[in-house]
C-alpha cells in the first residue's frame, strides 16, 4: 500500500471510527474544529513542506473565505456554498498579486509580505464597519445542507452534521495535497526546496511554481475559514488575526511541515490542548512556546516524520 | 498508532469534566486576552457569589455547581465552551459572553440547545430582535447615547463633535449614537476616530476644536484610550464640556487620566459607583452596598461595573431558579421572562416578552468627575 493510500484512508478511519467514542455531541465540534484546522494546515504543507516557503499571513486568507460567505450572499445574492467558492477565488487573486512580484526574490520577502498582508486584511475587516460590521463581527447565512439532508430523511443535529461534513472536505483536501506531492508540479517544488539553483539548472521556472503553491495554499485556507464561519453562522475579525496565522504555522511545523498526516496530527493536538488544559488558559501562549521549542530541538522534522522514523528505526 | 493518540487525547477531555452537583450552572467568560479587564471581575464576582449563596443553603435546598471556562476572548472559544456547556456538562443555563463578538457566537448554541443564556455584553443586536433563549445585563450602547444625549439638551448643548475608538466598543456605541442624535435633536458635525492603542490624539481633538459651532466634545471608546483622550483635550484647553461613555466609569479612569484632566468630565455610570450617594430609600441602594462590601471583603479591591453586570446575570438566574422551583432549562427560561422588580447593581429588572433587558435610561446615572470623585448630577 502506498504511503498516500495509507493516508487517505487512517484520516478517513478517524472521522469516521471516531464518533463511536464520542460519550457527548460537544466531541463532535472539538472534531469538526480539528477537521477545519487540519485543512488549513494542509495548505501550509504545501506552502511550507513541499516548496519550502514561510507565509506568516495566512489567517488573513481564512478572513477572506469567512467573510465572503457573509458578504458574498447579502450583497451579491449568491449562495453560501458558492460565497465560499467566490472567497478561494477572491483568496487566490490575492495571493496571486501579492506573491507574483515578491516570489521572484530569494529568502524571507514572502514571510516579511504575507505577515503585513494578513495584519492589513485584519485591520481592513475590524475598521470598514460599513461592510464587516466592524470588530464586533457579523452573522454568517446557513449553508442549508443539513435542511437538505434532513428533508430526504437524515436527521442528524448541526454539531455532527458539520463533524461530518468538515471530515469530508479535509480528507478531500489531504487527497488533493497528496497528488500534487507525487505530480510533476510537487516534484518540482521539492526540487526548489531543494537547491533553488540546482532546480533552476535543470529548467525549473522557480518563481512561478512558488507562487503557484502560494495561491494553492492560499484557497486552502479561505476554505478552512468558510467552513469555520458557515458552522459558528458568526465570524468576527479575530479569524483574519495575527496569532491564528502563527497557529497554522505552529501546527504545522508541530506535526511534521512535509507530511499531510502530520498536518491532522499537529492541528488535533493543538486544538485539543486548550480543551483539555482550560485551567491553564492563562498559560497557553507559553505552553505553545516551550511545545514549539522543545519539538524543535529534538525533532526538527516534527513530531509524525521523527516517530516514524525511530519506529522504522526500531524495526530494522 | 495516530488514530490512538488522537482517541487517547479525545479521551482525556472527558476527564475534565466528571463531579456531579445538583444545579450545574455554567458560563464563559474572557478571564484574559485583551477583555480582560472586564471578564476578570466577572469570573469573580460570579465565583463569590456562588460560595456564598452555597453556604447558605444552595437553591431550594440544592447546591450550585458553577463549570466555568475562560474563552480569552476568541469568539470561537466561547463557541467551542458554550457547546461543552450545553452538549458534555449538561448545565441548565449559560452565563456570559464578556464581549459582544463571544456573545453572537454563543447565542447559536444556546438557542439550539434550548438553554437559557444571559449575555455581558452590551450590544443592542443580543437582544433586538428578541430571541427566545437570550438575555443581557448590561446597558445598550443606544441607551448610554440616549442618556448623554438627554443631559446635552438639558444643557442647551445641540451640536457636538464624536471622538471614537475603533475597537468593537467605540465602533458600536458610535453608530448607535450617530443614529438616534437626529431624533435627539443633536447635531454631530465632527466625527474622529482613533486606535485603540494610540498614544495621542491631538490631531483628531485640534480638528473638532477648529470646527466652529461645536458645543460639547462625546468621546465613545474604553479602555486607555479615553485617558489620553482626557490627558489631551486639558492640554489642548479645547474649553468645551467633554462627555465619556459607561465603558470607563471606574476609578481606574480617574486615576489614568489624571484628576486634574478628569474634572468636570460627565458620563453615565450605573449605581455601582456611586453607592454612597444614592438616595435611602434607593432600591439599589442594599444591594449596590452588599455587593460592594462583599467583593472588597473576598479581593481587596472595589469592584467594577462589569463585575456587576456578572452580580445582576446571577441574581435573575437564582432568582428565576428560586420561582421556577426547578432547574429545567424552559422552566427557568420562562421564569427569567417574568423577573419582576428585582433590584441589580445596574437598574432594577423587569423582563417581559418583548423586553429581555428589563429596565430603561432612568437606571443609568449621570455621573461628573468632581475632585477626583464621582457626583451625581441628577
Amino acid at each position: 500500500m502506498t504511503t498516500k493510500r495509507a493516508t487517505l484512508l487512517i484520516l478517513a478511519a478517524i472521522v469516521i471510527v471516531s464518533p463511536f467514542f464520542f460519550p457527548s455531541n460537544y466531541y463532535y465540534r472539538v472534531g469538526s474544529l480539528i477537521f477545519v484546522n487540519a485543512l488549513a494546515v494542509t495548505g501550509i504543507v504545501i506552502l511550507t513542506g513541499y516548496a519550502g516557503q514561510v507565509s506568516l499571513g495566512h489567517a488573513g486568507f481564512a478572513g477572506i473565505g469567512g467573510y465572503a460567505c457573509a458578504l458574498a450572499p447579502v450583497h451579491l445574492g449568491l449562495h453560501p456554498g458558492l460565497a465560499a467558492l467566490f472567497g478561494a477565488a477572491l483568496s487566490g487573486g490575492v495571493a496571486w498579486l501579492v506573491g507574483r512580484p515578491i516570489l521572484r526574490l530569494r529568502g524571507y520577502y514572502l514571510a516579511v509580505a504575507s505577515l503585513g498582508l494578513g495584519i492589513l486584511v485584519a485591520m481592513v475587516l475590524a475598521n470598514e464597519a460599513w461592510l464587516t460590521r466592524g470588530p464586533d463581527g457579523i452573522e454568517v447565512p446557513d449553508l442549508g445542507l443539513n435542511d437538505a439532508l434532513e428533508a430526504i430523511g437524515i436527521d442528524i443535529r448541526n454539531t455532527q452534521f458539520w463533524y461530518f461534513f468538515s471530515g469530508l472536505v479535509m480528507v478531500v483536501g489531504a487527497w488533493i495535497a497528496l497528488n500534487l506531492h507525487d505530480s510533476p508540479t510537487g516534484r518540482a517544488l521539492r526540487a526548489l526546496h531543494g537547491s533553488e539553483i540546482a532546480a533552476r539548472v535543470v529548467g525549473i521556472d522557480v518563481a512561478r511554481l512558488k507562487l503557484r503553491a502560494f495561491v494553492i495554499s492560499a484557497v486552502y485556507a479561505s476554505l478552512a475559514g468558510s467552513l469555520l464561519a458557515l458552522q459558528n453562522k458568526f465570524i468576527t475579525p479575530d479569524v483574519a488575526g495575527f496569532m491564528h496565522s502563527i497557529e497554522m504555522v505552529t501546527m504545522a511545523v508541530l506535526g511534521g511541515a512535509g507530511s499531510v498526516l502530520g498536518a491532522f496530527l499537529g492541528a488535533a493536538i493543538l486544538t485539543t490542548l486548550p480543551q483539555v488544559l482550560t485551567v491553564f488558559q492563562e498559560y497557553e501562549q507559553i505552553l505553545l512556546g516551550l511545545v514549539m521549542m522543545l519539538v524543535m530541538i529534538f525533532m526538527r522534522e516534527g513530531l509524525l516524520p521523527s516517530l516514524a522514523r525511530r519506529v522504522r528505526g526500531r524495526e530494522k | 498508532m495516530k488514530t490512538l493518540t488522537a482517541l487517547a487525547t479525545l479521551a482525556a477531555l472527558g476527564a475534565a469534566s466528571a463531579a456531579s452537583a445538583e444545579i450545574r450552572i455554567g458560563a464563559t467568560i474572557s478571564e484574559t486576552g485583551p477583555a480582560a479587564f472586564l471578564g476578570d471581575p466577572e469570573a469573580k464576582t460570579l465565583e463569590m457569589m456562588v460560595e456564598k449563596l452555597n453556604a447558605a443553603g444552595g437553591i431550594n435546598g440544592e447546591q450550585v455547581e458553577l463549570v466555568l471556562y475562560d474563552d480569552g476572548g476568541d469568539p470561537n472559544k466561547a463557541r467551542t465552551f458554550a457547546t461543552r456547556l450545553v452538549e458534555d456538562d449538561e448545565v441548565v443555563a449559560i452565563i456570559g459572553g464578556t464581549t459582544t463578538g463571544a456573545t453572537m457566537s454563543i447565542i447559536p448554541v444556546a438557542e439550539d440547545a434550548e438553554v437559557p443564556f444571559i449575555s455581558l455584553a452590551g450590544a443592542i443586536e443580543i437582544i433586538d430582535p428578541v430571541k427566545d433563549w437570550v438575555f443581557k445585563t448590561p446597558h445598550t450602547d443606544r441607551m448610554a447615547c440616549a442618556k448623554i444625549f438627554e443631559d446635552m439638551k438639558a444643557r442647551g448643548i445641540t451640536r457636538i463633535g464624536m471622538i471614537s475608538g475603533t475597537d468593537g466598543f467605540g465602533a458600536s456605541m458610535r453608530k448607535q449614537c450617530l443614529e438616534i442624535a437626529p431624533e435627539a435633536g443633536i447635531e454631530v458635525i465632527a466625527d474622529e476616530s482613533y486606535g485603540p492603542t494610540d498614544a495621542d490624539m491631538t490631531p483628531q481633538l485640534t480638528n473638532i476644536k477648529n470646527r466652529a459651532g461645536v458645543q460639547a466634545v462625546l468621546n465613545a471608546g474604553f479602555g486607555q484610550g479615553p485617558s489620553v483622550v482626557t490627558r489631551n483635550y486639558q492640554q489642548l484647553a479645547v474649553g468645551l464640556p467633554l462627555y465619556q461613555s459607561h465603558g470607563v466609569a471606574s476609578k481606574g479612569f480617574i486615576d489614568l487620566a489624571g484628576s486634574g484632566a478628569a474634572e468636570g468630565v460627565r458620563l453615565p455610570g450605573t449605581a455601582l459607583l456611586v453607592g454612597d450617594l444614592l438616595a435611602d430609600d434607593d432600591p439599589q441602594k442594599p444591594v449596590v452596598a452588599a455587593y460592594v462590601a462583599e467583593y472588597q471583603a473576598e479581593y481587596g479591591e472595589a469592584p467594577s461595573t462589569f463585575g456587576g453586570y456578572a452580580h445582576d446575570a446571577f441574581a435573575i438566574l437564582t432568582d428565576a431558579i428560586t420561582r421556577a422551583g426547578s432547574a429545567d432549562p424552559e422552566e427557568i427560561r420562562d421564569a427569567i421572562e417574568t423577573t419582576a422588580g428585582l433590584a441589580g447593581t445596574t437598574g432594577v429588572v423587569t423582563m417581559t416578552p418583548e423586553d429581555h433587558l428589563g429596565f430603561d435610561l432612568s437606571a443609568f446615572r449621570m455621573l461628573e468627575i468632581r475632585d477626583g470623585g464621582w457626583t451625581l448630577v441628577d
